[in-house]
């Protein structure tokens, strides 16, 4: 009886979230479907479903027509290029911070965090203007550069937090077996970390790849990344909606599948440790 | 025990990230200020001196700073409206058995990983356009006028896209906050016959204090500075200039870079004034 009654309760609970759920989730479905549809198809009145001749000819037409895969390789080596190296450099940063900290740690820590904090509009033009001078506007070595620095703060917090998990006690342990500082953190520490590395790097890659101020600003036809070639699509001109679907399609792919690897580390990366 | 040599490695070790981070913050920042004390016009007779707080002046009396202000604060309170009402009952919701909760849980999740100019450029062109639209087909077939979103509503088509784009971070955030309530508690409440509205009151909603507020400081800092999303819709027309996009009218498209940099020392100082909040919740959480 008391089964049945949780089983009714569990059915109507899975009837609603799916129906929230696919209600959340339509814009994105949508737009899959419409890019493959014909440019007819995608504007009928009333529109169609799923019941449509499926057609694959946006994409070779958006590929052909503004390169795509010119964009894509940009966006690649901008979010990888850039969350690559700010992991580099957190990494000592972070460890340092997680096993020998110091009264000033908490202190570096929330002024990296601060750092975050500052709205991008407001230095916009020096940033501008040092691009210009140092040849870096439209390159990709210069997004590269700036995004590493935007999500550096992340990358150091991410990181931190992971690495405070680590028992400090396996760290003596080696020490006292006589590691010296490379091998403590080459053989003892890294193995440890790598799944917090991992997820820290997926989810600033994310970031990163999804980033639309500086890549808008800083960027024209060398390397445009993905966020970019979209923003160009904003022409109000008719019959486009499935090639503009295609082109939507192709820039969030990539991204939703590995945004659903790393939805448990969205929490503890943008909120800092302070939910848990 | 950290040793002398460690403690001295451990400081060389934090140094690139420091350096880096500092130089990104000063740099710039204090070019900004400079350049906000300055009559500086690149296109326009370069940098004309020292002006005083002349831009500063300017900046807030010029006809375009109120409204800006006002779109501002109307996006980012909506939008916030919106993301916590919505965010703590698709929590609620979640949390409840069900089957599949995997994936109705990606389902919910997946509009945050949808990169901003292409839910701006989805939203505008296929839903709120007013011929061809999704809305429009749907208007029309309940024999209603479409509307004209984009220049009829602007303001809360921004909204709409916005918090469809930050309803899942809320919602995974109030998610992680109620699965650590104990359970124990509602279930007596509940056996003393405390009614579901009740519970939700005195129980639910109190543990979740902390965590709404986090989404709000969070966001807050997130929504103040939305460029892309106005940048692709109405780029600025129709009353959705936002105090950022005002800023980068100023500094990128009209080039008065003096009249920008003023703009954007208000910015910054708007932000900061959040962020001292958020900090300190992290802040004390460190100490924990």
């Amino acid at each position: 009886m008391a089964c049945a009654v949780t089983n009714q309760r569990k059915a109507v609970n899975t009837l609603i979230a799916w129906a929230v759920g696919l209600l959340i989730f339509f814009p994105i479905l949508w737009t899959i479907l419409t890019s493959f549809k014909t440019e007819a198809q995608a504007i009928s009145d009333p529109p169609v479903f799923l019941f449509f001749d499926w057609t694959l000819e946006n994409y070779a037409v958006v590929q052909e027509r503004s390169d795509y895969l010119r964009y894509l390789i940009n966006s690649v080596i901008i979010a990888g290029g850039s969350t690559i190296l700010g992991t580099l450099i957190a990494i000592p940063a972070a460890w340092s911070m997680a096993f020998v900290p110091s009264k000033r740690t908490k202190d570096i820590l929330l002024w990296m965090l601060s750092t975050k904090m500052l709205p991008a509009v407001g230095v916009l033009y020096p940033i501008y203007l040092l691009f210009i001078q140092l040849g870096l506007l439209d390159s990709r070595f210069g997004m590269v550069i700036v995004l590493m620095l935007i999500n550096l703060p992340i990358i150091v917090w991410m990181l931190y937090t992971y690495f405070r998990e680590i028992p400090g006690e396996i760290l003596e342990a080696a020490r006292m077996d006589g590691a010296n500082l490379r091998n403590e953190i080459l053989y003892v520490l890294t193995p440890m970390a790598v799944p917090g590395i991992a997820s820290t790097i997926l989810l600033n890659f994310i970031l990163a790849w999804n980033e639309a101020f500086w890549t808008l600003n800083l960027t024209a036809a060398q390397a445009a990344p993905l966020t970019a070639f979209i923003a160009s699509y904003s022409s109000p001109e008719g019959l486009f909606y499935a090639k503009l679907s295609a082109a939507s399609t192709m820039a969030i792919a990539p991204i939703l599948i590995l945004g659903w690897f790393s939805q448990k580390q969205l929490v503890r990366g943008l909120t800092f440790g302070a939910v848990k | 025990m950290a040793t002398q040599s460690s403690r001295s490695a451990a400081r060389l070790m934090m140094a690139p990230a420091v350096i880096l981070l500092l130089g990104w913050m000063l740099v710039p920042l204090l070019m900004t200020l400079w350049f906000s004390f300055r009559a500086y016009l690149p296109l326009r007779g370069g940098d004309q001196g020292f002006v005083g707080f002349d831009n500063y002046v300017r900046f807030v009396t010029s006809s375009a700073f109120w409204p800006s202000i006002v779109t501002t604060l109307a996006i980012v309170v909506g939008a916030l409206a919106i993301c916590i009402i919505f965010g703590v009952l698709l929590a609620i919701l979640l949390d409840q058995q069900m089957w599949g909760q995997g994936v109705v849980r990606i389902l919910i999740i997946a509009p945050f990983f949808v990169m901003p100019t292409v839910s701006a450029l989805v939203w505008k062109n296929i839903f709120m356009d007013p011929v061809n639209g999704l809305f429009a087909h749907l208007w029309r077939f309940f024999g209603a006028d479409p509307i004209i979103w984009l220049s009829d509503i602007p303001v809360a088509s921004i909204i709409l896209i916005v918090s469809w784009q930050w309803l899942p971070f809320a919602t995974l955030i109030l998610l992680t906050a109620i699965q650590s309530l104990d359970t124990e508690q509602l279930e007596a409440a509940e056996m003393d016959g405390a009614p579901v509205l009740k519970r939700f009151w005195f129980i639910v909603l109190p543990h979740l204090g902390r965590a709404i507020t986090i989404v709000i400081l969070i966001q807050t800092i997130f929504l103040l500075s939305i460029f892309a999303e106005i940048f692709v819709t109405t780029g600025g027309a129709f009353g959705t200039r936002t105090l950022t996009y005002l800023i980068f009218q100023r500094v990128l498209e009209s080039q008065n870079v003096g009249l920008g940099s003023a703009g954007g020392v208000y910015a910054i100082i708007l932000a900061n004034i959040v962020a001292i909040f958020l900090m300190r919740i992290v802040g004390k959480n460190l100490d924990a």
